[in-house]
């Protein structure tokens, strides 16, 4: 492990007199592209900017994958520190931290929860603080972190926790509750298929609201948002209870 | 090779063989030693003057006659320490250092001196580098070394210290599943998913990538860093011990010398076993015994199957992560000497279900494709301009939270570099000192996972109880290695970090060993030079010397003979000077002007098969021909 300077942080380029930023090189004015000059080539310091800008894309949620994937290999073969090694140490560095949030961002952008996580965080939505303060909380008071159940869940969680105890009664052998494990467990999977189908249809929602006047469309756009989050939390509510029945069949 | 360009060679530092490779504007090679063997040893021990160091093959006689002074194997105590040893120190007949503590970095005992694992590692890399700067007749400072992909960060960066200790600067550390994909991608330009199952000497790893259009991808990676042809030799080592214990009524477990002897014949045995059905176990003992027990394939095989299975874990581990089934899986390519056992084999199609590529050498394939990715960093050529390598980190990074939990923050089988941000706070009012424990591994618990290091956030502006927002900022760069960086964000001040680092080198004491093991000055360099140039030059005419009482030689005619004494004189005259560059042409020359008389002594003695060879080739005791004493035997 080394530790760094902490000037690798996140720089902004200069600013010129006409507040305008320039390439650091050559002294070309920037283009739309965030990483590279567009007269010299050379690579320019990181930007504070979001895991969608840095791909060139707007906040929208349907991606193409394999056009994500195409723009991540040629970026790669640009930023990667292999390409710097003789550079200078300015370019080896940023080519470093460039490199590193390029990576980070392909890795969010390709996975479809990940991106809607990312994208609600980028609209103000704090899910990982939520389940942190939470996760906190209930270690120091020692109580088991309770996840409110979603209301229409509320019989079926009853009867799987019931089922559940008569496995561990039974020592994992009565073939009747395992049958009624399973039988709940494909139900669950199904309802997570059918939360995937409704997730898409709210990127669709979001993305037209995106392309249209966003101005008068705010409120729908924090309506969606919120059954977004909504989604998120049902969503990973059941896929703890599918990993409960799991290991408890494992067992 | 162009000239402006630096010599970044590939080495491959293995826990049994190590090798130097470069690939210039063609294919990449493997550079020989002075013995003419592509393998060195990776053996180090102290001659009986405890003055200097002997590595490689000339270093394997020690293990025997005198194992106090010798070490092997060294790779698997890198980045390790004194908790993790007592499984090894069973069959690893190496004397810790005196007074050592828990979660120091190790020292090992040769002779009477003691020496960290990074100092003896820094001393095959030296060997290597030599036979370099010999190979290319200048210096050789930049180095691409690979490690097992499982290698966790203190086993990294033990291994990046090595190569500053060697004076090498270690442009990058490549994985070795990695490396080996690349050396098999440039040769067959594949497209696919490809699966490499490295076994080697100490290590196990498997990789998953996905190649196309000149991009390396690694998707998944998983392995062992215990588990090889040690732990194999061991077995049979414990079955012959058990049995002379028994039979003989001689313990010899504590006899450093026999158990020596008797690993030389288990490994003996273990390789023939890969070619025949059976063979026997044989060794002297001490006190005009002899400990001989046959053994046949099917024998061997049920004895390893444990180990064999244990592979088949972390390939399960890597196909799930990958989010693949074996049927998706394209190519499957073999790497280690382990792999040449049969039974590993044969287990390895099982699994995948189609049968892996042998085709290349799988001792040396690592370095092959270590000296591709140095080839790329150069600048790449023609084989080389559209290849990109994109790794993983192996293992997931993680800090303590309360209560003992590993919160992870950077997830296995990411691609890097990555990076992870994460913002601290104070819990009393006032505190100015934040501690912050960085782990590695995939267990919920700091105590199950790996420590990297502890450390702590100090000069803290004092503010009420989390108020401060601490931001640190961990980055794993290209090598696998991590980096830290904090800052306090609502003062702006930069909060100073102080770490401990578990079983590490810290850069003073990296740097006092070049300074004590070392002295790379130009004239040192100059002087080994002109040493090995003079020996190659005896060589030479003394292979001429025999050449003259050969038929061949009147087969010559008059003008091919008188150019031979000219050229013969000129080296006498320039190898009494200073000057190794000329003493080198005069060599090349000699060798260029014998090339028909070699040719002609081939052909008399063993037929047309190896025409085109020069004198320094055909000589015995040349310096490309194999060295008197056998290569290696043990077994990577």
């Amino acid at each position: 492990m080394i530790f760094m300077a902490i000037e690798t942080h996140i720089a902004s380029p200069e600013k010129t007199a006409e507040d305008r930023p320039r390439c650091w090189s050559c002294g070309e004015p920037f283009a739309a592209d965030p990483h590279f000059c567009s007269r010299c080539s050379k690579v320019q310091p990181p930007l504070a900017i979001d895991y969608f800008s840095f791909f060139g894309l707007t906040r929208k949620l349907n991606i193409d994958g394999a056009a994500l994937e195409k723009e991540f290999y040629k970026l790669s073969r640009r930023l990667h520190p292999d390409l710097y090694v003789r550079a200078t140490r300015q370019e080896q560095e940023w080519s470093l931290e460039k490199s590193s949030r390029l990576n980070d961002a392909y890795r969010t952008l390709k996975d479809p929860i990940a991106r809607t996580q990312y994208l609600l965080s980028l609209e103000g939505v704090q899910l990982e603080e939520q389940s942190k303060t939470a996760t906190d909380r209930a270690r120091q008071t020692g109580e088991e972190k309770k996840q409110v159940v979603p209301p229409d869940l509320l019989e079926e969680v009853f009867e799987l926790n019931i089922q559940l105890q008569e496995l561990r009664m039974s020592d994992g052998k009565d073939p009747e509750v395992i049958a009624q494990l399973e039988e709940a467990k494909k139900n669950f999977d199904a309802k997570l298929q059918s939360l995937h189908w409704e997730l898409k249809k709210l990127w669709d929602h979001w993305d037209q609201l995106w392309d249209g006047n966003t101005q008068n469309d705010n409120s729908e756009r924090l309506r969606v948002r919120d059954q977004m989050v909504d989604l998120l939390n049902r969503r990973s509510y059941i896929r703890n209870l599918v990993r409960d029945v799991n290991e408890a069949l494992k067992n | 090779m162009s000239e402006e360009r630096n010599i970044i060679v590939g080495i491959d530092l293995g826990t049994t063989n190590s090798l130097v490779a470069y690939m210039g504007s063609s294919m990449p090679v493997v550079i020989p030693g002075e013995d003419g063997s592509n393998l060195v040893p990776s053996v180090v021990a102290l001659n009986s003057g405890e003055q200097d160091f002997v590595v490689g093959n000339q270093a394997r006689k020690y293990l025997v006659e005198t194992p106090e002074r010798a070490v092997y194997s060294i790779k698997r105590l890198m980045g390790r320490g004194l908790e993790d040893v007592g499984e090894e120190s069973k069959f690893f007949p190496f004397r810790l250092g005196e007074n050592m503590n828990a979660g120091e970095i190790l020292r090992i005992k040769l002779g009477d001196k003691e020496f960290t694992p990074p100092e003896i590692s820094a001393l095959i890399l030296r060997q290597l580098k030599r036979n370099a700067e010999r190979y290319f007749g200048k210096p050789v400072t930049q180095a691409v070394i690979t490690v097992p992909a499982y290698f966790n960060d203190a086993q990294r960066q033990a291994t990046k210290d090595a190569g500053r200790i060697a004076g090498l600067e270690v442009l990058r550390l490549v994985n070795e599943p990695t490396a080996a994909s690349l050396a098999y991608g440039l040769d067959k330009n594949k497209e696919g998913i490809v699966a490499v199952y490295d076994l080697g000497g100490g290590t196990f790893d498997i990789s998953i990538l996905k190649l196309h259009e000149g991009i390396f991808e690694v998707i998944a990676t998983n392995g062992d860093t215990h588990l090889g042809g040690d732990d194999i030799d061991n077995l049979l080592i414990t079955i012959a011990l058990d049995d002379i214990a028994g039979d003989m009524k001689l313990d010899l477990r504590r006899n450093g010398e026999a158990v020596q002897a008797i690993r030389k014949a288990v490994i003996d045995a273990k390789i023939e076993l890969s070619t025949r059905e059976k063979t026997t176990i044989s060794v002297n003992l001490p006190g005009e015994k002899k400990y001989e027990r046959e053994i046949t394939r099917l024998q061997f095989e049920q004895l390893i199957e444990p180990i064999v299975q244990r592979t088949t874990g972390p390939c399960r581990q890597a196909l799930a992560d990958a989010g693949l089934t074996a049927e998706q899986i394209d190519e499957v390519v073999l790497v280690g000497g382990s792999t040449r056992i049969p039974r590993v084999r044969a287990m390895v199609q099982e699994l995948f279900k189609r049968e892996p590529h042998t085709e290349m050498n799988p001792d040396e394939v690592v370095a092959i494709g270590a000296a591709v990715q140095a080839n790329i960093l150069a600048g790449g050529s023609k084989a080389t301009q559209d290849m990109l390598l994109l790794d993983v980190t192996p293992l997931s990074l993680g800090i303590e939270a309360l209560g003992g939990v590993v919160a992870k923050i950077i997830h296995r089988n990411s691609t890097i570099p990555a990076s992870a941000t994460e913002h601290f706070t104070t819990g009393v009012e006032g505190q100015t000192n934040v501690a912050i424990h960085v782990l590695q591994g995939e267990r919920e618990l700091a105590k199950d996972c790996r420590s990297l290091a502890r450390f702590d956030l100090k000069g803290i502006p004092p503010m009420p109880a989390g108020l401060p927002r601490i931001e640190v900022k961990f980055l794993i760069d290209a090598n696998g290695i991590l980096h830290v960086a904090a800052k306090e964000q609502r003062s702006g001040k930069e909060a100073e970090i102080e770490v401990k680092p578990t079983y590490g080198l810290t850069d003073d004491q990296v740097e006092s060993m070049i300074l004590e093991s070392f002295d790379y000055a130009e004239e040192d360099f100059r002087q080994r030079q002109i040493v090995e140039a003079r020996n190659e030059a005896e060589n030479i005419l003394l292979a001429l010397e025999k050449g003259r009482r050969n038929l061949a030689w009147n087969q010559l005619n008059e003008t091919e003979r008188k150019e031979i004494s000219i050229a013969e004189a000129e080296l006498r005259q320039i190898k009494t000077g200073e000057d190794y560059r000329l003493m080198r042409d005069a060599i090349e020359k000699l060798n260029r002007i014998t090339t028909h008389l070699a040719e002609l002594m081939m052909d008399s003695a063993i037929g047309s098969a190896l025409k085109g060879k020069d004198m320094g080739e055909l000589h015995a005791d040349g310096p490309a021909a194999p060295h008197p004493i056998a290569p290696a035997e043990i077994e990577s």
